[in-house]
C-alpha cells in the first residue's frame, strides 16, 4: 500500500478546501460573497490544469438573459459546466431542455462542503443527443435551503433526487414523492454528509428493527 | 380490499354474485426474496385481477455505501470496490473507474493497455449478456438456454482466470493501464473463443428467436417508446431497442474504440423481443471488436507513468462508458488529496429500473417477470 490512509472521519476543522471549479482566477467580476477566503487557499495546491472560461452561443445567450445569475461558465478538462444562482436554476434547466435540446438528464447529485457558507453543491449532468454534448449545471445551497424539483422537466430526476435527499437531506420542492430510497424510511441522518462518519449508523433504528446493538 | 365478512353478508342477502376480483384492487408484494427479481428487489404491485395498475419498487437491500467508502479510501484502494457493483460485468466497472481517474490525473493508458482493456471489456459484455439471456429465459419458462449460456460463459471466465486469477470480481485494470501483461497463449485462447462462440449464439437463437412460446411471451410486452426512454434516462440496449442509435462507444468514444469497426444494433418496437434481438446482435458485434483488437494488438508498455501516491489536481470530472447495461458514469471531485472528495457512481441499472412502472402498466402480472428480466438489472449496482 503506497499511501497512508486518513482517519475514517474527515477532520471537522481543517484548512478550507476550495471547491472544485471555484479556484479559477479568471472570473473575478462574478465572484460571490463567500469566495475570497477559498481563493486564498488555492495557490498552495499543486498546479494543475485550471478551468478556463467557456465561450459559446449558449453561454452568451444565458448571460444576456440572466446577467449575474449565471455565476460561472467554465470548461475543465474539456468538460463544460455552468454555476447558477439557485433562484434561476430551474428556469434555466427548463430552457436547456426545451430550447437547447438537452433532453437527457444523466444524473443529479450533490457534494457537501461543510466549511462553506453555502455547504451544498447540487449538480445536474445533462446530455444532448442532437448536439452530442454533455453539460454540467451546478448550484449552491445553504443548509436547510430547498430547490425546485426537476422532475417536471425530466421524469428520470425522480429517483435521482430521492437519492440526493436520502444521502444529503436536500429537499426538492414539488417532487411527487420525496422520501428515502436506499436507506430505510425511519433512518436518521444523511450518510454522505461529511460530518457523518464512515462507521456511523442510526443506533436506535438498528436496535429496534434488527434487535442487535450494532450492525458492525 | 373489501373485508371478507361483508362479502359473505352480501351473499346471504341474495345480491348479485360478486367475485373477489371484480371491483377490488389488490396490493401484492413481490420479493424481496423472489427468484425472478434477480436479487433482493421488492416490487409492490397494484393489481386489478391479473392486470397491473401500478408498481412501486422498494430498493436498498444491498446498499453498502460504496460512495461513502470511496471518500475514505485512496484512489488505488477503491479500485477493487467498483467490481462489486455490477458483479456480472466487473471489468466494465473497472474500466470506467480507471479511465475517470486517469482523466482527472491527465494521463493516458498506453495503446497496448487500451487494446487489452477493450478485449476484456467486450468479453465481459458477452458474458454479461449470456448470463442475462440464461436467467431471462429461465424466468419466462425456457430452461434450456440457461445451461447453454452458462456452459459458454465459462470459457470467458476461464480466460479471465488465466489473465488475472479471478473469474468474477476481476480487478483487471489499474489506474494508468493494466497490471498484468497477457499470459502466453492469450491471443490463441481468445481466438479459439471467437471461433467457438458464434455457432453457439446461433444455437441460442435457434432455441428462442422463432420459438412460438418465446415470441408470445416477449412480443409487445413491456413496450417503451424512444421519447419515454430519453425522458426516463434509460440507456443501453433498452434505449437502442426503442430505435435510438446511441452508444457511448461511438458517440463519445473512449479506450481504443474509435479504431474498431462495428455497428450499433437497434430495434424498432421497443418491446421485450426487440431488446432480446438487440442483445443477441450486440454479442456478435462484440465478437467483431474482439477479433479486430486481437489481430491488431500493438506491442509496448502496458502501464503509463503513474505517481506512486496519486494526488489528482483540484477539480471534478464526469466520465462514462457503455457498460453492458447502459451508461455507467463516474463523477469524481478531487480536493488535491490522495482520496476522492466525492465519488458519485451513475449506475445504469438504477436509472433503468425506474422505467419498470411505465413498462408494465396495463400488462399482466406474468409480464412483470419478463420486464424485470429484460431490463437486465443487477441489484448490486442498483443499491450500491
Amino acid at each position: 500500500m503506497p499511501e497512508e490512509t486518513k482517519s475514517p472521519t474527515p477532520p471537522p476543522s481543517g484548512e478550507p478546501k476550495p471547491p472544485a471549479g471555484q479556484a479559477n482566477p479568471g472570473s473575478v467580476q462574478s465572484t460571490p460573497v463567500h469566495k475570497p477566503p477559498e481563493k486564498a487557499a488555492a495557490p498552495a495546491k499543486p498546479a494543475g490544469p485550471a478551468p478556463l472560461p467557456w465561450q459559446s452561443p449558449l453561454v452568451s445567450k444565458l448571460k444576456g438573459q440572466y446577467g449575474s445569475g449565471v455565476r460561472e461558465a467554465n470548461t475543465y478538462l474539456g468538460q463544460n459546466y455552468l454555476v447558477l444562482d439557485p433562484s434561476i436554476t430551474n428556469e434555466i434547466l427548463q430552457i436547456l431542455r426545451d430550447d437547447e435540446q438537452f433532453e437527457y438528464c444523466v444524473d443529479v447529485t450533490a457534494v457537501h462542503y461543510p466549511q462553506r457558507e453555502k455547504p451544498f453543491d447540487v449538480i445536474w449532468i445533462l446530455y444532448s443527443f442532437a448536439r452530442n454534448e454533455r453539460l454540467r449545471v451546478k448550484t449552491m445551497l445553504a443548509e436547510g435551503e430547498s430547490i425546485a424539483s426537476s422532475v417536471p422537466i425530466w421524469p428520470t430526476a425522480n429517483w435521482l433526487e430521492r437519492e440526493v435527499f436520502d444521502m444529503f437531506g436536500i429537499k426538492f420542492d414539488g417532487h411527487p414523492d420525496l422520501k428515502r430510497i436506499l436507506l430505510p424510511d425511519g433512518w436518521k441522518g444523511y450518510p454522505l454528509r461529511k460530518d457523518y462518519g464512515i462507521i456511523q449508523q442510526d443506533q436506535e433504528w438498528v436496535h429496534i428493527n434488527l434487535g442487535i446493538d450494532s450492525g458492525q | 380490499m373489501t373485508d371478507p365478512t361483508t362479502y359473505l353478508s352480501h351473499l346471504e342477502l341474495g345480491e348479485p354474485d360478486k367475485t373477489f376480483l371484480d371491483s377490488n384492487e389488490l396490493i401484492i408484494n413481490m420479493g424481496p426474496q423472489h427468484p425472478a427479481t434477480h436479487g433482493v428487489l421488492r416490487v409492490i404491485l397494484k393489481l386489478d385481477g391479473e392486470k397491473v395498475l401500478g408498481t412501486e419498487c422498494v430498493i436498498g437491500y444491498l446498499h453498502r455505501g460504496v460512495e461513502k467508502i470511496a471518500e475514505n479510501r485512496t484512489y488505488t484502494m477503491f479500485n477493487p470496490y467498483v467490481d462489486r457493483m455490477d458483479y456480472v460485468a466487473a471489468v466494465s466497472n473497472g474500466l470506467g473507474y480507471c479511465e475517470a481517474v486517469e482523466k482527472l490525473l491527465n494521463i493516458e493508458a498506453p495503446p497496448r493497455a487500451k487494446y487489452i482493456r477493450v478485449i476484456l471489456t467486450e468479453l465481459n459484455r458477452i458474458a454479461s449478456h449470456q448470463l442475462w439471456l440464461g436467467t431471462h429465459a429461465l424466468d419466462i419458462g425456457a430452461m434450456t438456454p440457461l445451461f447453454y449460456t452458462f456452459r459458454d460463459r465459462e470459457e470467458i471466465l476461464k480466460i479471465f482466470e488465466k489473465y488475472c486469477g479471478a473469474r468474477l470480481t476481476t480487478h483487471a485494470f489499474r489506474i494508468g493501464g493494466c497490471q498484468y501483461e497477457t499470459y502466453d497463449g492469450f491471443e490463441r485462447d481468445v481466438e479459439k473463443f471467437l471461433d467457438f462462440v458464434p455457432p453457439r449464439i446461433d444455437e441460442y437463437e435457434e432455441l428462442l428467436t422463432t420459438n412460438r412460446i418465446w415470441v408470445e411471451r416477449t412480443k409487445n410486452v413491456g413496450k417503451i417508446s424512444a421519447a419515454d426512454c430519453k425522458a426516463l434516462g434509460v440507456t443501453g440496449p433498452v434505449l437502442r431497442a426503442s430505435g435510438v442509435k446511441w452508444d457511448i462507444r461511438k458517440a463519445l468514444p473512449y479506450a481504443a474504440y474509435p479504431e474498431f469497426d462495428f455497428e450499433i444494433p437497434t430495434g424498432a418496437n421497443g418491446d421485450t423481443y426487440d431488446r432480446y434481438m438487440v442483445r443477441m446482435q450486440e454479442m456478435r458485434q462484440s465478437l467483431r471488436i474482439i477479433r479486430q483488437a486481437v489481430e491488431r494488438i500493438p506491442e509496448g508498455p502496458i502501464m503509463a507513468k503513474v505517481p506512486k501516491v496519486m494526488k489528482p489536481p483540484v477539480g471534478e470530472i464526469y466520465h462514462s462508458i457503455e457498460a453492458p447495461k447502459g451508461e455507467l458514469g463516474y463523477f469524481i471531485v478531487s480536493d488535491g488529496s490522495t482520496q476522492p472528495y466525492r465519488l458519485r457512481v451513475r449506475p445504469p441499472s438504477f436509472v433503468n429500473l425506474q422505467a419498470l412502472d411505465i413498462m408494465v402498466r396495463g400488462q399482466l402480472v406474468a409480464d412483470v417477470i419478463a420486464v424485470i428480466g429484460t431490463l437486465d438489472i443487477v441489484l448490486g449496482e442498483v443499491d450500491r
